[in-house]
């Protein structure tokens, strides 16, 4: 497999260059992708980028690619550092015919992406991470983060913990820790948190580790004396394993422990090998290859020996979140060809096919994703989608993510007032007057 | 108290880790003056080739059709990493003799970027659980008995250094080779009047610092499975350096030790009042306080520069 894949990687690097120079004559759909297969973080990157390239390269293969127009999807290596997502940014926006969505895949590139983007009109798919308040239309007409945000999800993490204590009333007095990545996408749901505390009368634990998360002993002796009833974590990279095995440690019980969608992968479980059996985590996908796009994937990219990644990884949570993302996005650019009925859209248009999204059950059976996730529909005002959150368990002994919940509705009273808050403050500090929906 | 105790006591264990890569820039420093910035590198490096060969899942697997059994593994991982030593010397230093410090320290950074590119190439960027036996998680004895929490493989670690230090001194005091190498360490000009290779010495002194870099690769693997952020942990060992002397081997052992419970106590009892996640800066605000008081560290050699 491997002699294969260094094979490849240079057959790859032999072909690309002249291609590189004669092709690109005819227009095609330009999307640049700012993946991080190197550094600290790339175990967690190279799935989620593989699934996005295996997409394309699927609907390229057996469709021609978006309603008969080829994607030119080109990637871009940030090593999950802002500066060079803001460089891969400033090198691929004019590529090709000029880029049409870009996907940042981190929450520092999103905030740095935000102002250039929307100055460029190019959209940008943060999905499910980025700028919480970037869910309001109205001042973020060009940032998209749906289908649900972290606020979203912490909300639905709460609602989750009230249903396990028997009712949202006996959230009061209980102790709820949070153990966060020391960084803008940890942070995040601090302020949903804090409200939602002072809502239900919980005790909130705010616990910090600072990137990369090697060394969280101080963290977890710290839960060990407090005691809280559960945790939440919102970590990523080497931080989401080294917790599960402290945590695990220190005998806190997995079923009470719940990471961000970002803290439940394959990778995030596996090195604590039976310690982990039980961790919970949100997510707004099913993991697990059983479904029509997959087989497609390896019937028109491995099978033919395009594929960017090993068959047998097809379908783990990861790779399946790049395949939901790319999903969207070309679903996004199909609706803003057909409503401006062109072949060779802009990022303008683009970002009006976002704003008509409409994938629900019907239409992701025809992609060959049913049940993979929920309907998802998008609006001017309304760039967070539906905001639904679940929850899946890991079982150590099959190897195996499973939903243990249905898809929880967010807790709006909290989270509304706080993305009307927090965007009317961007408007403020940017001059930006927010534009009318109607 | 008790939770004091533990907090004292796991700290001791986190430092012990970090002493464990800082020993590899110590060993290094103390032969040849170069400060090895590709240390944290090399852990990682060694934690991957061993992987591959104990694990079903890489290339020694995919070309013999069998895995090595962990002792063997170890055994070839060090082979591994003389390979690497030899070719550090031969492709790097060599090339770099009589100039000043600051060029050697880049062309290992440069070595840094180099290894971590070609542990990514040939062995790729998956996170890998390592297992070969060591304990883990927190000792049931104490939790169950005295509800006092240790981590096994945090104990585990701390005899392997300490197996590790004994090892070394022998190695330094009572072999030829190591004779030679405190000769090199002393006055290269005086240790090569007297027929002293000084390349084979670098050889030996990377291949010792590979074998320690493979002690920490297995330990950090253990703990976390063995990924590239693996590299970073050289940034701990850096205020463990600062504090205990660049030259010295114990002072790697107390600088770690210092840092290990400085940290911990730092963060578990004023972090809560500024914001938390205090451990890294307060590891070199530390050895930034000792900088101003001995700039040698606790143990190194004092600077004596005539002008």
């Amino acid at each position: 497999m491997k002699f294969k894949m260094l094979t490849r990687a240079l057959a790859v690097v032999a072909v690309a260059l002249p291609v590189a120079t004669t092709a690109a004559e005819a227009y095609e759909l330009t999307i640049p992708g700012t993946v991080y297969r190197t550094g600290p973080y790339a175990p967690n990157g190279i799935p989620w980028a593989n699934g996005v390239a295996d997409y394309y390269a699927m609907l390229n293969e057996r469709d021609g690619g978006i309603d008969g127009v080829k994607i030119n999807y080109i990637e871009c290596e940030t090593a999950y550092n802002t500066k060079q997502g803001v460089e891969c940014y400033e090198n691929t926006k004019s590529a090709g015919s000029g880029a049409l969505a870009y996907q940042p895949m981190g929450t520092g590139i999103t905030y740095q992406m935000i102002p250039k983007a929307s100055e460029d009109k190019i959209p940008v798919f943060s999905m499910g991470y980025g700028r919480t308040s970037a869910a309001n239309g109205k001042v973020f007409p060009y940032i998209f983060n749906f289908p649900a945000t972290y606020w979203d999800q912490a909300s639905v993490f709460v609602k989750y913990i009230g249903e396990k204590e028997g009712g949202m009333d006996k959230l009061k007095g209980k102790k709820i820790a949070l153990v966060y990545h020391n960084s803008a996408y940890g942070k995040e749901p601090i302020r949903v948190l804090e409200e939602a505390a002072k809502k239900h009368g919980f005790e909130l634990m705010l616990l910090a580790v600072d990137h990369p998360g090697q060394e969280q002993k101080a963290t977890w002796l710290q839960v060990r004396r407090e005691r809280p009833d559960w945790v939440m974590m919102w970590g990523w990279g080497v931080m989401n394993q080294v917790a599960i095995k402290e945590a695990a440690s220190i005998r806190f019980p997995m079923d009470h422990f719940i990471g961000v969608w970002w803290s439940g992968s394959e990778n995030d479980v596996m090195p604590a090998g039976d310690d982990a059996n039980g961790y919970l985590s949100g997510a707004f996908h099913a993991a697990g290859d059983n479904f029509r796009a997959h087989d497609d994937i390896k019937k028109y990219v491995y099978d033919s020996g395009k594929g960017t990644g090993d068959r047998d990884r097809i379908g783990e949570v990861l790779y399946n979140r790049g395949v939901v993302a790319a999903m969207w996005t070309a679903e996004a650019i199909r609706t803003g060809m057909r409503i401006h009925n062109t072949k060779e859209p802009t990022g303008e248009q683009v970002r009006d096919g976002f704003e008509a999204l409409d994938v629900d059950a019907k239409r992701l059976a025809v992609l060959g994703l049913e049940g993979f996730t929920y309907p998802v529909k998008v609006t001017c005002e309304n760039h967070q989608g539906p905001g639904k959150v679940g929850l899946q368990q890991w079982d150590a002994k099959a190897k195996k993510w499973s939903f243990v919940t249905g898809f929880y509705e967010p807790d709006d009273d909290i989270i509304q007032p706080l993305i009307a808050e927090d965007s009317a403050n961007y408007a403020k500090e940017n001059s930006i007057t927010p534009r009318s929906c109607n | 108290m008790m939770f004091f105790l533990e907090t004292v006591i796991s700290g001791l264990m986190a430092g012990v880790m970090y002493s464990l890569v800082a020993l590899g820039f110590v060993l290094i420093f103390k032969a040849s003056g170069v400060f090895n910035f590709a240390q944290g590198v090399f852990a990682l490096f060694a934690g991957l080739a061993l992987y591959d060969f104990i694990s079903m899942d890489g290339w020694f697997y995919e070309l013999f059709g069998f895995a090595l059994p962990v002792w063997l593994g170890i055994i070839a991982t060090m082979g591994v990493m003389v390979i690497v030593a030899w070719l550090v010397e031969l492709l790097v230093l060599r090339h770099l003799v009589n100039q000043e410090p600051i060029i050697l320290f880049m062309s290992t950074i440069g070595l840094a970027y180099f290894l971590e590119g070609l542990g990514d190439i040939l062995f790729g960027s998956d996170v890998k659980p390592l297992d070969v036996g060591l304990p883990s998680g927190a000792s049931d004895y104490l939790l169950d008995n005295y509800n006092f929490y240790v981590e096994k493989l945090e104990v585990v670690a701390a005899l392997i250094a300490a197996a590790l230090v004994i090892v070394l001194a022998i190695f330094f005091q009572k072999t030829r080779i190591g004779r030679a190498l405190r000769a090199v360490a002393d006055d290269h000009q005086a240790a090569l009047s007297v027929g002293i290779s000084l390349r084979m010495i670098w050889v030996v002194v990377w291949s010792v610092s590979g074998f320690v870099a493979l002690v920490a690769g297995i330990m950090w693997g253990s703990k976390s499975g063995v990924q590239f952020s693996l590299s970073l942990i050289a940034l701990k060992a850096l205020p463990v350096l600062i504090l205990g002397g660049f030259t010295s081997v114990p002072g790697a052992i107390i600088g770690g030790l210092i840092i290990g419970v400085g940290e911990k106590v730092a963060e578990i009892y004023a972090g809560p009042f500024i914001g938390g996640a205090i451990e890294n800066w307060f590891a070199y605000m530390l050895a930034l306080a000792f900088l101003l008081v001995r700039p040698q560290g606790l143990f190194g050699e004092k600077i004596i520069e005539r002008v």
